[in-house]
C-alpha cells in the first residue's frame, strides 16, 4: 500500500481500498459462520412461510417465550452463499483496481485465483469442509454461457471470416496434435516406468490421450482475460481467441471418443472412423443449432417494436437454449453460442431500440465480468479442496510436454498455412500464438467430470491439470505482457472506424470483385459478393422490421455515427458544438448550395479536450452569474418590465435556437428513413407532463436553484400564440454547466449569425408579444433533453423510433 | 485449353510479360485462356463489349470504372499485354522483390501503385484530386438509388474532412494515402491466384 505519498488521490484510494478489505473480511467471517452454522442447524426446525416464530414456538415448548429474534438460516443458505460468493467476487474485482500498480504487473486472473486459494485455505482453516464448488454443472451450464456468448456476440466477424482457415487448422489440426503428442508421449513416460512410478505404470494409453485431449485445448476464458489487458493487434488476438473458441468441438468429441473407449475397453477402426465422423457432427451440428436459433431471434426482434423493454431478454434466452440444445445432443455447445450470437446480431440490431441495445451490451459484459471472476476464484478455491495426489514425475513431464508440443504444433502449422496466407505470420506472431495458448478452467471441470470407476488416477489428473493451469496463468499471464513489450509486436490501433474506412472498404471489395469476375477467378471475393447479395435480397427482408431493410449497409453505419456523436456532445457539453456540429447536416436542409470553401480554421468535428472544456465552462458560469447579478439587482429597484425585456431577449433566442435545433431534428429524422417522430412524441409529453404546477417567474429562484415549472405547452415545438415561453438557466442546480453553456452558445451564435452560414437563427424581434411576469419557462429543457437521452423510467413505455436526438 | 486463339502465345511473349508484370508462367497461359475466352471476335484484343458480357460484372457497382482502367487513354481496344499490366496491380505484395533490384522502377504490384490504381478509380478526371463531386458519384454508385442527395452529399462532406489535412476540400493521393483507412485495412487489393508456382 502506498504509504509516503500525501496526494489526495492516493489517500482517496487507500480509503477505498480499506473499505473494500474491510468488506471483505466481514463478508469471509459470515460465510464461513455461515457454513460452520448450516452443519449445527438441525433441519427440523418449522419453516412455514408465515411466522415461523409461533411454529417454533408453540411446535417445542410451550413454556419458552416468544422467540422476538430467531435464526433461520438454512431456508436462505443457498441463495445467500450464492450471493456471497458473487459479492465477493465483484469486491474483488473493485479492490483489484484500487490498488494502483498491482494490476499493471499481475494479470487479475491470478490475482483471482490467489483469492480463491485464500477463501478455501480460510474455510479449510475453520475446519469445515470446502464446498465442492467448481461443480461441472454449474460451470457449463451457469458459469460459462456468459462469457462465450459475451465473445460470440461480440465477434469482429470481418477478421474472424478472413483468418477463418489459419483459425480452423489451429484449432482442429493444432488441437489433434497437441492431445497425441502428450497423450502418447506421456504414456511413455509411465511405461519406462521405474519401480517409483508403478502407479504411472497402471495408466493405460486411453487414459493418458483423454488426458492428453482435455489438456491440449486453449481455454477462451483465460485467453479472454490474459489477453484484454495486453491490447495486441486485431490479428493475434482473433487468431488465438478464434482458436480457443474453436477446439471446443476438438476437445468434445476426443473427449467423448476417449471416455468412451476406456470405458468398453476395445478400440476398433470402424470406431475411429465414427470418431471422425462424429467430429463434424458436432462441429456442423452445433453451427447449425445456433444459427437456426440466431435466425429465430432476428425474427422475433422483429416484432418486437411495441414491447421494448423485453428485447435483451429475447437475446439471452435464444443465445442459453441454443447452448441447452447443443448440450441435448452432445454437439458443441460454445459453436452453437458462437454462431448463434453471431447470424443474429446484425438483424437483431437492426430492429431494436438504442437502449435495447445499450442494455444488451452492458449485461452482457456484466455477467462475462462475474462470470469470468467466479471461475478464477473457484478454481483457487478447488485447489484447496480438491483431492490431490501429486506425482512429480507426471506433472512435470505433463508441463514440459504441454509448452513443447505447442511450440512445435504452431511453428509446424505456420510453415505450411504461410503458403495460403496473404499477410504472412512473422516469427513474432508465432511465438506469441504459442506463447498464448493458456490453459483454463474448462479443463479443469473436464477432469473433474471423469468417473472414479473408470479411471482410478482421476487425482493425478487433476493435480496435474490444476498444475498446467496455475502454470500457464501465472507464469505465462504474467510474463506475457513484458515480452509483447520487449518483442515490439505490434499493438491494437486505437483509430475508430471511420467513415472513410467504411467507404474505402466497401470500394475495394467491389473492385476485387470484379476483377476477380474478370480472371474468372471464383475466390473470397465472389462468394461474399455472392453471400451479401443473397442476405440483401431475402434474408434481410424476412428479418428486419420495416423501412430499415432496404438501407444499405453504408447509410446503417453512417446513421450509427452520427447518433453515436450526437449522443457524445449532448453529454459532454450540452449544445455547445452542436451548432458546429450541424453544418454537416444542415447541408441536408439547405436548398441553396453551400459555401464552395469554408474557412479554415473551423473544422466542424469537435475536438475540444475535455480540459479545455471544463475551463470554457467555468469562464462561462463565472461570466454569466454576474450578468445575471446584474440583472437581479436592476430588478429589485427598477420596472419589473425592463430587465425582463433585456432577459427575455436572451431567452427568447435561446427558445428559438432549440425550435430550430428541433425542427432540423425531425428534419434529419426523416431523411434518415427513420419514421420522424409525431410533434408530440412520448418523450417530450413525459418531459412537459413531469414538469407539474405552475409557479410565477421569480427572479431569486434563478440563484437558488428552484426547479421551475412550467406550463406543460412551454416546449411544444409549435410555440403557443400568446404565451412567451422563456428559457430560464437554472445556475446553482448540478446540471447548470449545461445549461449555461446553451444561453452562452446561443448568445455566441446570435452574434456570428453572419458569418455562418448554416445556422438559421434569425434576431428577435424586439417587440414582443405579451411578456408578463408570470410566464414561466422551461429551465429543464436542456436538462429534459439530456435525460431524455440517458435513462428514461423503466416504467416508460418508450417508443425510440427519432423519440430522441436521432 | 482449347484452340479458339488464332494466335498462340509465344515463349518470347511469356518472358516478356513475365519480366514486366512477375506473373509466372502457368498463371500467364491460364490468364491467356481466359483472354480468348472472353475474346469473342478472335482479333487478339478486347473492347468494351467484351467485358460488359462478364455477367456478374454487370450488376457490380464499380463495373464501368474497372472497365474503363483497362483501357489505356482514349483507345477502345486491349490487347493481352495491356490485360496483364493492369491485372498486374492485384498481385500479391512479395517482400524478397524489393531486394532484387533496387534500380529498377517499382514493381506494379507495389503498394503505392495499387493506391495508385484504386485512386484512379475515384478521380476520373485525372486531376489528382478526388473533389466531392467525385465522391459522390462514387457514393451514389455504391449506395443505390434509394438515399437522397442531400444525405449523400452529408455522407460525403463528412468523408472529406476527416481526411483533409490541407483544407481545399478535395483528397489528394497523399492525403488517400495518409488517411487512416488506408494504414488500417490490410492492403487487400490482391487477388488470391489459386495457381501457385
Amino acid at each position: 500500500m502506498p504509504s509516503g505519498t500525501v496526494s489526495h488521490g492516493a489517500s482517496g484510494r487507500l480509503r477505498g481500498l480499506f473499505l473494500v478489505m474491510v468488506l471483505v473480511f466481514l463478508e469471509g467471517s459470515v460465510f464461513t459462520v455461515a457454513v460452520a452454522s448450516s452443519d449445527q442447524h438441525s433441519p427440523t426446525t418449522a419453516h412455514s412461510g408465515g411466522h415461523k416464530a409461533t411454529d417454533h414456538g408453540s411446535h417445542n415448548n410451550t413454556g419458552k417465550a416468544f422467540p422476538v429474534l430467531d435464526l433461520n438460516y438454512e431456508n436462505v443458505r443457498v441463495p445467500f452463499e450464492i450471493s456471497l460468493w458473487v459479492l465477493l467476487a465483484s469486491l474483488m474485482k473493485l479492490g483489484f483496481h484500487l490498488v494502483p500498480h498491482l494490476s499493471n504487473i499481475v494479470p487479475e486472473s491470478c490475482l483471482l485465483i490467489v483469492v480463491g486459494l485464500l477463501v478455501g485455505g480460510i474455510i479449510r482453516g475453520t475446519g469445515e469442509t470446502v464446498p465442492p464448488v467448481m461443480d461441472s454443472k454449474l460451470f457449463f451450464y451457469i458459469l460459462l454461457p456468459p462469457i462465450i456468448l459475451d465473445a460470440g456476440y461480440f465477434l469482429p466477424i470481418r477478421p474472424f471470416m478472413e483468418n477463418l482457415g489459419t483459425i480452423l487448422i489451429f484449432a482442429v489440426v493444432g488441437t489433434l496434435w497437441n492431445a497425441f503428442f502428450v497423450g502418447g508421449l506421456l504414456y511413455g513416460v509411465c511405461q519406462i516406468g521405474t519401480e517409483t512410478s508403478s502407479i504411472l505404470s497402471r495408466i493405460g494409453l486411453l487414459q493418458c490421450l483423454l488426458f492428453g485431449s482435455i489438456i491440449s485445448a486453449v481455454d477462451p476464458v483465460a485467453v479472454l482475460a490474459v489477453f484484454e489487458e495486453i491490447h495486441i493487434n486485431e490479428l493475434l488476438h482473433i487468431l488465438v481467441f478464434g482458436e480457443s473458441l474453436l477446439n471446443d468441438a476438438v476437445t468434445v468429441v476426443l473427449y467423448h471418443l476417449f471416455e468412451e473407449f476406456s470405458g468398453i475397453g476395445s478400440v476398433t477402426l470402424l470406431k475411429g472412423f465414427l470418431g471422425v465422423i462424429s467430429f463434424f457432427v458436432v462441429a456442423l451440428g452445433g453451427v447449425l443449432v445456433g444459427v437456426l436459433y440466431g435466425i429465430l431471434a432476428a425474427f422475433t426482434s422483429r416484432f418486437t417494436s411495441h414491447t421494448r423493454v423485453i428485447e435483451p431478454l429475447f437475446v439471452f434466452l435464444y443465445s442459453y437454449m441454443a447452448y441447452l440444445s447443443a448440450e441435448i445432443f452432445h454437439l458443441s455447445g460454445i459453436m452453437a453460442l458462437i454462431a448463434c450470437g453471431a447470424v443474429m446480431r446484425p438483424y437483431v440490431e437492426a430492429n431494436i431500440s438504442h437502449k435495447s441495445h445499450t442494455t444488451i451490451k452492458y449485461f452482457l459484459k456484466m455477467w462475462s465480468s462475474v462470470s469470468e471472476t467466479l471461475i478464477f476464484i473457484f478454481l483457487g478455491v478447488a485447489t484447496v479442496a480438491g483431492p490431490h495426489d501429486w506425482n512429480w514425475t507426471f506433472v512435470t513431464v505433463t508441463v514440459i510436454l504441454c509448452l513443447v508440443a505447442r511450440v512445435i504444433g504452431v511453428v509446424g502449422l505456420t510453415f505450411i498455412i504461410n503458403k495460403f496466407r496473404i499477410v504472412k505470420l512473422t516469427t513474432k506472431d508465432q511465438f506469441i500464438i504459442a506463447y498464448g495458448g493458456l490453459r483454463g478452467a474448462i479443463a479443469f471441470s473436464l477432469g473433474f467430470l471423469l468417473k472414479k470407476e473408470h479411471f482410478p488416477e482421476r487425482e493425478i489428473f487433476l493435480t496435474a491439470i490444476i498444475t498446467v493451469i496455475f502454470f500457464t496463468v501465472f507464469v505465462q499471464g504474467m510474463t506475457i505482457k513484458p515480452l509483447v513489450e520487449l518483442l515490439a509486436v505490434k499493438k491494437k490501433q486505437e483509430a475508430k472506424r471511420s467513415i472513410n474506412e467504411e467507404i474505402h472498404t466497401q470500394f475495394l471489395d467491389h473492385l476485387l470483385t470484379g476483377i476477380e469476375d474478370i480472371c474468372g477467378h471464383y475466390g473470397h471475393h465472389h462468394w461474399k459478393d455472392k453471400l451479401n447479395r443473397f442476405n440483401k435480397k431475402y434474408v434481410k427482408k424476412c428479418l428486419i422490421a420495416g423501412e430499415r431493410s432496404k438501407e444499405p449497409q453504408l447509410i446503417a453505419f453512417y446513421h450509427k455515427m452520427e447518433m453515436k456523436q450526437a449522443i457524445q456532445l449532448v453529454e459532454s457539453g450540452g449544445g455547445i458544438k452542436m451548432p458546429s456540429a450541424v453544418p454537416s447536416t444542415v447541408s441536408m436542409q439547405n436548398i441553396q448550395p453551400r459555401p464552395p470553401t469554408k474557412p479554415a480554421p473551423e473544422r466542424a468535428i469537435p475536438q475540444l479536450s475535455k480540459n479545455k472544456e471544463e475551463e470554457i465552462r467555468k469562464i462561462l458560469r463565472t461570466n454569466l452569474q454576474r450578468t445575471r447579478q446584474r440583472l437581479r439587482s436592476y430588478n429589485r429597484h427598477t420596472l419589473v418590465a425592463d430587465p425582463y425585456e433585456d432577459g427575455l431577449s436572451d431567452l427568447f433566442l435561446k427558445k428559438q435556437k432549440m425550435f430550430q435545433i428541433e425542427k432540423k431534428l425531425k428534419e434529419m429524422n426523416t431523411y434518415l428513413t427513420v419514421p420522424a417522430p409525431p410533434p408530440d412524441s412520448p418523450t417530450m409529453c413525459r418531459a412537459r407532463l413531469a414538469s407539474g404546477k405552475h409557479t410565477d417567474f421569480k427572479p431569486d429562484q434563478v440563484q437558488k436553484g428552484n426547479k421551475m415549472c412550467s406550463d406543460p405547452q412551454a416546449y411544444s415545438i409549435k410555440p403557443a400564440s400568446n404565451k412567451v415561453p422563456m428559457i430560464q438557466v437554472d445556475l446553482a442546480s448540478p446540471q447548470s454547466p449545461d445549461s449555461v453553456n446553451l444561453l452562452d452558445e446561443f448568445g455566441q451564435a446570435n452574434q456570428q449569425e453572419e458569418e455562418e452560414q448554416g445556422l438559421m437563427m434569425k434576431p428577435p424581434s424586439r417587440p414582443r408579444e405579451a411578456k408578463k411576469p408570470s410566464e414561466e419557462d422551461e429551465a429543464k429543457d436542456p436538462q429534459k433533453l439530456m435525460r431524455c437521452l440517458s435513462d428514461p423510467g423503466p416504467s416508460a413505455d418508450e417508443d425510440e423510433d427519432g423519440a430522441f436526438l436521432p | 485449353m482449347g484452340s479458339r486463339a488464332s494466335r498462340l502465345l509465344r515463349e518470347e511473349e511469356i518472358e516478356e510479360i513475365k519480366k514486366e508484370t512477375g506473373f509466372s508462367h502457368s498463371q500467364i497461359t491460364r490468364l491467356y485462356s481466359r483472354f480468348t475466352s472472353l475474346d469473342k471476335g478472335e482479333n487478339g484484343t478486347l473492347s468494351r463489349e467484351d467485358f460488359q458480357r462478364i455477367p456478374e460484372l454487370a450488376i457490380n457497382p464499380l463495373g464501368d470504372r474497372i472497365i474503363n482502367a483497362f483501357f489505356p487513354e482514349g483507345e477502345d481496344q486491349v490487347n493481352f499485354r495491356g490485360f496483364m499490366r493492369t491485372l498486374a496491380h492485384f498481385r500479391p505484395i512479395e517482400d524478397n522483390e524489393k531486394n532484387k533490384n533496387p534500380s529498377a522502377t517499382e514493381p506494379l504490384n507495389s503498394r503505392t501503385n495499387k493506391l495508385l490504381f484504386a485512386f484512379r478509380l475515384y478521380d476520373l478526371d485525372r486531376d489528382d484530386k478526388i473533389s466531392r463531386d467525385e465522391l459522390l458519384q462514387v457514393l451514389r454508385m455504391m449506395v443505390g438509388v434509394n438515399i437522397s442527395d442531400e444525405q449523400l452529399g452529408s455522407i460525403a462532406d463528412r468523408t472529406i474532412q476527416e481526411a483533409d489535412t490541407n483544407g481545399d476540400s478535395c483528397i489528394s493521393f497523399n492525403e488517400f494515402i495518409k488517411a487512416s483507412f488506408v494504414v488500417n485495412i490490410h492492403i487487400c487489393t490482391v487477388v488470391w491466384f489459386p495457381f501457385l508456382s
